[in-house]
């Protein structure tokens, strides 16, 4: 091996540094994840497994990756079109908006919970003109639904944006000059080069919607079988202390995010080969 | 673009590169109604029902014992967790960018790591890390430090959540800024310290002050991994989200919105600061924006 692990420098405070960097993030971060692995370690794979093979779980993680991957497909159309009219158009409350679509960052999630109840509850002003049409939102998948929406609402307009306003205008005068109709040239110049972009915002508000618990529980109704997420089967089973099995969902769900990300990542390194950019 | 037409007609030529006039009106009002139903909504109805009662209901409740405890406690929190995490974020970000190490990208995809845990799965690694039942947490609640269902566990987890968001801020930044105007202080003998407090610092300052602020506002609003943590006992361990939490199943409506008023006008201002430095000192900020 010519190459040493770290190259010589001029710069000083290289222990400091990486003391801070690397004692920090195994106290803060890596310790608590290795716990948890290794509890599952010690509880056992059939152990595991048991927990994990209920119809109450299966039910729960099903129920929470459907709705979170409805809620990214709904976020990736409406974001990108955000996306797009932030950064081509000029218009009045422009500034207004973009700055409104960090506010689900922004905002606590248990505000943003209890918020949306209070809209979409049977006598909450939106859930009132649903009601009439005979919809009921709050306390059903809807509910749930539009909370996912909610918190994953800024990742695919906020990885879009910076690519549009990079696109060149050249490349669309010479589709046009080309004879390409304006539709044409957005889908076939335009949505190619946004693709790996708004994938990526699409896995980011994905990963999120999955793990996501303030926001959903005040609006979900958490009734078992039917509106009951993942991430509160844990919380039941920490306040009955049973360790053991929350441990073993914990890693589930760990495990779920970890294998969408990956799949999410080699759709991004196909599509970034087949339109020939890094 | 141009109103000049050979034939005499009153068309207007549309530029190819732009959609059609009613294309554009179509997308912009889509913009408008979907941001106002999900986003101004929601925002608007935290006020509503705080004043539902009037303002004086509003700041009666806010003045009560359990939301003060709360409120002092939401402060401590990140009073502790954001400097902490603000000195890890530079360091890291030193550390990643003044110098070459194999697996970097590595380090940077565990320093991302928390961003894809969800909160609870978060919380829930604390608590099995140094709870009572762990080998770790039974040795300090034996020696009187108990770190879950008290301060330390809820420090740790919102650190936990907020990790990435100085660093991530910070590194694309400093790449961008490169190592030269370092060098050329060191050349002229300054020491470490002072090349860093007198050349680095003031080249870094808005991206700092901007991932503070991002991880600021998480902090005091996380609820997930706090609630794992924290026990929610009143007085001792209930911050302010799990208080909203509290009053809510309570059916303290007015209590629990008022609560989540002075939480959602934090929001604002974070937002608006953060609108501020984007607009004032973008060249300064990581050209990417993100989460």
């Amino acid at each position: 091996m010519g190459r040493p692990f770290i190259h010589r420098s001029s710069m000083p405070g290289l222990g400091l540094s990486m003391g801070i960097t690397l004692t920090m993030l195994s106290l803060i971060v890596l310790l608590p994840i290795g716990a948890l692995l290794l509890k599952g370690a010690n509880y056992g794979l059939a152990g595991m497994w048991e927990t994990v093979n209920r119809e109450r779980v299966w039910t729960a993680l099903f129920l929470s990756f459907r709705l979170s991957l409805f809620a990214a497909v709904f976020n990736l159309v409406f974001g990108v079109l955000l996306a797009w009219v932030l950064v081509r158009y000029q218009f009045w409350g422009r500034r207004i908006l973009d700055a409104a679509v960090d506010l689900p960052f922004a905002l606590p999630t248990a505000v943003a919970g209890i918020s949306l109840t209070a809209l979409y509850a049977p006598r909450g002003f939106f859930g009132q003109m649903a009601a009439e049409i005979g919809w009921k939102i709050a306390y059903t998948q809807w509910g749930i639904f539009i909370a996912l929406v909610f918190v994953g609402l800024p990742f695919v307009t906020r990885t879009v944006q910076p690519v549009i306003e990079e696109i060149e205008r050249e490349v669309e005068e010479a589709s046009a000059t080309l004879g390409a109709s304006r539709l044409y040239t957005l889908r076939h110049v335009i949505w190619p080069m946004l693709t790996p972009a708004a994938l990526t915002g699409f896995a980011l508000a994905l990963a999120r919607a999955v793990g996501e618990y303030g926001s959903v529980i005040f609006i979900a109704g958490n009734i078992p079988l039917v509106t009951e997420i993942a991430p509160l089967l844990i919380i039941i089973q920490l306040e009955e202390f049973n360790y053991d099995a929350a441990a073993a969902i914990g890693i589930a769900m760990l495990l779920i995010s970890f294998a969408m990300l990956l799949v999410i990542n080699l759709i991004q390194v196909w599509s970034r080969r087949r339109i020939g950019y890094v | 673009m141009s109103n000049t037409s050979f034939t005499g007609s009153p068309t207007r030529f549309r530029s190819a590169t732009e959609e059609s006039a009613a294309a554009r009106l179509v997308m912009i009002v889509f913009a408008f109604v979907g941001l106002t139903i999900l986003v101004f909504a929601p925002l608007v109805a935290v006020f509503v029902v705080a004043l539902a009662d009037g303002v004086v209901a509003s700041l009666k409740s806010l003045a009560t014992r359990d939301a003060r405890d709360a409120i002092r406690l939401t402060l401590t929190i990140a009073a502790i967790s954001v400097p902490l995490n603000a000195i890890f974020g530079v360091a890291a970000a030193w550390f990643i960018t003044k110098f070459d190490f194999r697996g970097k990208a590595f380090l940077i995809t565990l320093i991302d790591l928390p961003f894809s845990v969800s909160l609870v799965v978060a919380g829930l690694c604390i608590v099995l890390m140094f709870g009572t039942n762990s080998f770790v947490g039974g040795w300090l609640v034996a020696n009187g430090y108990p770190i879950v269902f008290a301060l330390p566990g809820i420090i740790l987890a919102t650190m936990f959540v907020t990790f990435p968001f100085v660093a991530r801020e910070l590194i694309p930044v400093m790449i961008e800024q490169g190592r030269a105007e370092e060098e050329a202080a060191l050349t002229l003998g300054a020491s470490g310290w002072r090349v860093f407090f007198t050349v680095t610092l003031p080249n870094i300052r808005w991206a700092l002050l901007y991932g503070v602020l991002l991880c600021n506002a998480r902090a005091m609003g996380e609820f997930g991994a706090v609630a794992v943590v924290s026990g929610k006992i009143r007085g001792q361990t209930a911050t302010m989200p799990t208080t909203i939490e509290m009053l809510y199943q309570e059916y303290l409506s007015v209590a629990a919105f008022s609560l989540a008023a002075v939480l959602a006008m934090l929001a604002l201002v974070t937002l608006l600061l953060k609108t501020a430095l984007e607009i004032r000192h973008a060249d300064q900020l990581a050209t990417t924006r993100r989460a």
